[in-house]
């Protein structure tokens, strides 16, 4: 038996609540929420920190109080959602085919599906350390579950594998919790994570940081008894004579994030090689007609407020296709990343006389001081913005005037003065 | 003297050059906002910072419950706060925002619950 709604948003996160909320305050009745978990609210249960919705609710919250301001919400409005339950595909025609425990084997068919089911971490075998495998080896977000949820520690003494935020976070946790910390270190000679991050994880607690560095060898049969720190070449070559045996019981990995998109990939959504998300339009939606993607799936982000507000536009886009008021006649262009740029969000451009700015998202390769990011059509530039400073860990944008652009191709670009 | 900070007050985080004296601020640059300004101003001052943590939960549906101080405090009270808060312990059900410690070391804040918790009956 096929059911049927008109927008069905697989992952109860952050963005998938944020674009729940979003579609049935613009009328949409009959919208179904999924989620694998037990309950609503994702990673941001574990996120026991604060600096969350300072843009969204104009405050700062925990990862909790962010989560439950959505959770009332979805309550207040009575949007349908369903726990415990399982995607196993969609298809092009946005059947959905679901399990879980009351309802058995279950297919949805959706007018307009969201895509909002998020990442997940790089594991250790992504990183083919050499040595030995015992436990005490997590990653940063386990070892973020066993802390905050769990409340158990995950050993006393700790080496963090890359500077990711999680990774930073998880570096004060610990400490915060009577373990000793005795380094992060990232291969890459600049930190993963965000600035304040560094100051507030690492500085307040003189943890240090060894940019240029990565673990070259684990240690210990049963549990982890050590890692071998080396230095690395500009290649990310280890440096002979530069390796450092560092004594722990504990390594976390917060060695990146994948979005996870083995759903998306069936249902024929064309992936980004750069975001390892789909390639989607300004109005987020993917190759496939009526399927829109939104959040850490998409593309990961620093902050869960940005991760809220694409969810709301991927929801917009989905309540015009089923109004029927979505842009008709639209003309394709595609973004493509120039010098200093590594990917930008959308990808692809589809023109509309009613669109004033297009806001793309991006991000550098490298850190660039003083540069102008540049969006150039057939070899002129249409408009140039000047930055400070660029992260690769911190995600930029800008917007371009609709009216300038020309031909069928844009290309983003962040030049030296 | 001269000091390069971050800013940490949101996510911007607005690279800024402090001239100060002593505990005396002079000057500021790359703020911008008021809060980059008062920002430069504590840390040279008296740094502060929001804790957030969990506590030992009895009866709860989860074992532990988030908390955070709900101001920031002083930096240098940081492990005094924590070593009340490892100790604490509460019993289910609990509210957001419930007070699950009343200024622990003197520091000027309230420790409380940042996520609701169900009581759960063990039969």
């Amino acid at each position: 038996m096929t059911e049927k709604r008109s927008i069905v948003i697989i992952g109860a996160g952050p963005a998938g609540l944020a674009a729940a909320v979003r579609a049935r305050k613009s009328g949409i009745k009959d919208i179904l929420l999924l989620e694998r978990d037990y309950q609503l609210g994702g990673i941001l249960k574990q996120c026991i920190h604060n600096g969350f919705g300072l843009h969204v609710f104009k405050e700062e919250l925990t990862g909790p109080e962010f989560a439950l301001r959505y959770i009332r919400k979805i309550h207040e409005l009575g949007i349908e959602y369903k726990l415990g339950t399982m995607v196993i595909s969609i298809d092009e025609n946005k059947n959905i085919t679901t399990v879980n425990e009351q309802d058995g084997l279950r297919i949805y068919k959706a007018e307009a599906i969201i895509l909002a089911m998020g990442c997940r971490e790089r594991p250790r075998g992504a990183l083919r350390i050499p040595g030995t495998n015992p436990s005490g080896i997590f990653s940063a977000g386990t070892a973020q579950r066993f802390v905050n949820i769990e409340g158990m520690k995950p050993g006393k003494t700790a080496v963090i594998l890359g500077s990711g935020d999680i990774g930073l976070i998880m570096a004060r946790r610990m400490t915060l919790e009577g373990m000793k910390v005795k380094a992060v270190c990232e291969i890459m000679p600049h930190p993963g994570g965000l600035t304040r991050n560094i100051v507030q994880c690492l500085e307040d607690f003189d943890i240090p940081l060894k940019l240029s560095h990565t673990v070259t060898q684990i240690h210990g049969k049963t549990r982890l008894e050590g890692v071998t720190v080396t230095k690395v070449d500009e290649n990310y070559k280890p440096i002979e004579g530069t390796d450092q045996f560092i004594k722990c019981d504990t390594l976390l990995l917060s060695v990146g994030l994948i979005p996870e998109n083995e759903l998306s990939e069936e249902a024929g959504v064309l992936l980004d090689p750069s975001t390892k998300g789909a390639v989607v339009n300004q109005y987020l939606e993917t190759s496939v007609d009526g399927i829109y993607a939104c959040g850490n799936v998409l593309h990961v982000h620093d902050l869960v407020d940005y991760v809220a507000l694409e969810a709301e536009r991927a929801a917009d886009s989905a309540v015009k296709r089923i109004k029927g008021t979505n842009p008709q006649k639209r003309k394709r262009m595609t973004v493509t990343t120039g010098e200093g740029i590594r990917y930008t969000v959308p990808q692809i451009i589809d023109r509309d006389e009613k669109d004033k700015k297009i806001k793309i998202y991006f991000r550098s390769k490298a850190i660039l001081k003083t540069v102008r990011v540049n969006a150039v059509c057939k070899g002129k530039t249409i408009y140039s913005r000047k930055f400070k400073q660029l992260v690769p860990a911190e995600m930029e944008y800008i917007r371009i005037p609709s009216e300038k652009l020309k031909g069928r191709n844009i290309i983003i670009e962040a030049v030296k003065k | 003297m001269k000091r390069e900070m971050v800013c940490i007050r949101c996510p911007k985080g607005c690279r800024m050059t402090v001239e100060y004296e002593g505990t005396k601020v002079l000057n500021v640059k790359g703020n911008s906002c008021s809060k980059g300004l008062a920002y430069a101003i504590d840390e040279i001052t008296k740094p502060v910072r929001i804790v957030t943590s969990t506590v030992k939960v009895i009866n709860g549906e989860l074992p532990v419950v988030p908390v955070k101080t709900d101001k920031a405090i002083r930096r240098n009270l940081i492990f005094d706060v924590m070593e009340k808060i490892i100790e604490a312990e509460v019993v289910a059900p609990i509210k957001e925002g419930q007070v699950i410690l009343e200024n622990p070391a003197d520091c000027g804040a309230d420790v409380v619950a940042t996520l609701e918790l169900r009581k759960v009956t063990n039969d």
